[in-house]
């Protein structure tokens, strides 16, 4: 019968409006049927109901009807709104119709056959009054408390029930929590499309909510028990399971804030969106790294939450500020936000819905856990494990990088992470000690990081008051140094070197000197040519000047002699000397 | 709850108190229960209230409202409005002993 409904129609849901349930429903409660919603006292009954109309009425532009058998709406309307709704307000606005349906068995006499109308007509009355589509009967088992002829009231719930389905309202029935039954009543009899349970319980003295589908004719649903959350903004539920591994990746690379860190990762630093886990013992560092790749978040603008499980938010600012991080200025502009707890104050569900909260509400780039290790005090092994995963998968659909860090005991393998996350961690940083020489020091590895070519070797860790570096261990002549040892190694290394390059120099410097003693030689030879040539010239010249001298003369001497017999032929033949001599 | 024994209520005639019964019963269109109700209620009205009554036929189905000022579920409801307290008796008025019970008529001695 059932099965021949679904062929007829897809079954149309409605949606509630409540944070997670129109996902877990896929799509929220079914269209025009009466849901039952069981659960035992303070489980959040009543408010699962009123945030559904709320939301109905405010959300959807659907009107409803709440119709209530305990409380007075009087104390309703105060309930509503501490949780933010003007129950007053939407009723004024014709939003929300209330009706108190109150019965006192002690004015009340029974004799003979009744029937329900009465109730059928003032439901009808108020869904009318407002054009209602959703309504909510809270907790009509109270008839049962009121009426004693349980037989009538059987058949006429299950008349008001097709009642209901009649008028095409969604609607929302509550009971409360029954020893074998879910309900006291049996009432998951008459609703048959969708039953909800709500369970309060504690484990350990820490208390959870949780929310599980027990039934949803018609419609696939996940089937788990889902933890929910009730504060101020109303309900929440959180999807347990895993989302599937169908998320969207990105190719962008970020700054680990070390760059010499970000040499090893392929130069680039981590993927964006992967997840990150550095685990060490005790006093390793981690923190600092938290630290420092919150830093570099920030720088780059980005957003950027810490969730600290071990130090106040004042402690980790006073203790980054010693190596050089300024964390106060990244808070102080909005980019950085702690969110610090202890783990041990509510259970793991709760922690992960409040990350959820968190993150939805600071919508960061970057979310850091520090450490994830103390997450063990508030549960076993294998939920702590289950909650990482599913935040992991929330974190990863939002594409923010995730840092975590663990605190590995001092016994058993440095590698074994408490919670085996090792699979859905993208890049594996393990930082350790190197005892040696009788000091400890840290030293930094990448035991793996998916997608990318990085560096196998080990660095040391140093925490100086400029950040974090990481110094290349001395592995030199066959053995590993670190610490002291490597810096007298690297000492004894320098002072070689600084005594070969100072022979080196010093040869430079003599073939220098020879080269200018040559020079020097060069240039004296030549100036000493120099000198001799303008003698010669100078000879040359002289001789010269004589020979003119001489000839002048010898012409005077004729002339004193007169041997000449006319002046003209003197001339002429002083003309023909000129020449000669020319 | 109340110590009337309802051997006795059978002959003795009524205590007229000095204020007229105002009843009120709700019904929900002519059903065969409401016509029912309707009959009873009189005839033990006229036994045991020797006139000093009146009866006021409320049809929700006329006046769906008024149903939520005296608190009605059940259908057929009789509310006694005076004398007060307000007294309630739902169904079909068929067992009359009850009836007298809860609208607290008491015998009156011989």
């Amino acid at each position: 019968m059932v099965k021949a409904k679904h062929d007829v129609d897809v079954l149309e849901k409605c949606l509630t409006g409540i944070k997670g349930l129109d996902e877990i429903t896929k799509g929220g409660l079914p269209k025009g049927r009466p849901t039952l919603i069981c659960g035992s006292a303070g489980s959040g009954k009543t408010l699962f109901a009123m945030e559904f109309l709320m939301r109905g009425a405010m959300d959807y532009g659907e009107p409803g009807v709440f119709m209530t058998f305990e409380e007075t709406p009087e104390d309703l309307a105060k309930n509503f709104i501490s949780l933010g709704f003007d129950l007053h307000d939407m009723m004024s606005r014709g939003l929300i119709a209330m009706d108190h349906v109150y019965i006192d068995r002690s004015e009340i006499e029974e004799t003979g056959e009744y029937d329900l109308e009465g109730l059928f007509i003032r439901l009808g009355n108020a869904i009318d009054s407002i054009g209602a589509k959703r309504v909510v009967l809270d907790t009509i088992e109270a008839l049962f408390s009121g009426l004693s002829n349980a037989a009538i009231l059987r058949a006429e719930l299950r008349r008001l029930f097709h009642w209901l389905k009649e008028r095409g309202v969604t609607a929302i029935v509550t009971g409360e929590r029954g020893d074998k039954l879910l309900t006291r009543y049996g009432l998951e009899e008459y609703v048959a499309d969708c039953v909800i349970l709500l369970d309060f319980r504690i484990d350990e003295q820490i208390s959870t909510r949780r929310l599980r589908i027990v039934k949803y004719r018609g419609s696939s649903h996940g089937s788990d028990e889902y933890p929910f959350l009730i504060d101020e903004a109303g309900l929440s539920i959180l999807p347990i399971t895993s989302l599937g591994l169908d998320y969207p990746v990105s190719k962008g690379r970020i700054a680990t804030g070390i760059p010499k860190l970000d040499t090893m990762l392929d130069g680039k630093g981590f993927y964006r969106g992967s997840t990150i886990l550095v685990s060490g013992t005790a006093g390793t560092g981690k923190t600092s790294m938290s630290a420092t790749f919150a830093d570099a978040a920030c720088r780059r603008g980005e957003r950027c939450l810490y969730c600290a499980f071990e130090e106040s938010p004042s402690q980790i600012i006073r203790n980054m500020g010693s190596i050089g991080i300024d964390l106060a200025q990244w808070v102080k502009k909005g980019l950085l936000k702690f969110h610090s707890a202890r783990p041990s104050l509510y259970g793991l569900e709760m922690h992960l819905l409040t990350f959820h909260k968190e993150i939805d509400n600071f919508n960061p780039q970057v979310f850091i856990i520090d450490p994830i290790s103390n997450l063990n005090a508030a549960g076993t092994e294998s939920e702590v494990k289950s909650i990482l995963t599913r935040l992991i998968d929330h974190l990863k659909m939002k594409n923010i990088s995730t840092f975590l860090t663990d605190l590995t005991r001092f016994t058993g393998s440095l590698e074994h992470t408490s919670e085996e996350i090792s699979s859905l961690i993208d890049t594996w940083l393990l930082l350790r000690d190197i005892e040696l020489n009788g000091e400890r020091n840290r030293g930094l590895y990448i035991l793996k990081s998916r997608g990318m070519a990085h560096s196998n070797q080990i660095q040391e860790f140093l925490l100086t008051n400029q950040g974090i570096d990481l110094i290349d261990i001395y592995t030199g002549s066959g053995e590993i140094l670190t610490g002291s040892a490597r810096a007298a190694q690297d000492a004894g290394e320098k002072a070689s070197e600084l005594v070969r390059r100072r022979e080196v120099d010093r040869r430079i410097r003599e073939q220098e000197r020879k080269r200018n003693a040559l020079e020097t030689r060069i240039a004296a030879l030549r100036a000493e040519f120099e000198v001799e040539t303008q003698e010669v010239h100078l000879m040359a010249d002289e001789e010269q000047k004589r020979q003119v001298v001489l000839a002048e003369d010898r012409l005077e001497m004729a002339h004193l002699r007169k041997g000449n017999p006319s002046s003209p032929q003197a001339k002429r033949s002083k003309k023909k000397r000129e020449g000669s001599v020319k | 709850m109340k110590a009337v024994s309802p051997k006795k209520g059978k002959k003795a005639k009524t205590c007229a108190i000095e204020e007229i019964w105002n009843l009120r019963l709700y019904v929900a269109g002519q059903t065969p229960k409401s016509i029912t109700a309707f009959a009873n209620l009189k005839k033990i009205c006229e036994e045991h209230l020797d006139g000093k009554f009146s009866i006021e036929v409320i049809d929700l189905l006329k006046n769906p409202k008024l149903a939520k000022g005296d608190q009605i579920v059940a259908l057929p409801t009789l509310v006694r409005k005076l004398p007060e307290p307000i007294k309630k008796i739902i169904g079909d008025l068929a067992d009359t002993e009850r009836v007298l019970v809860g609208l607290d008529i008491r015998p009156v001695q011989g």
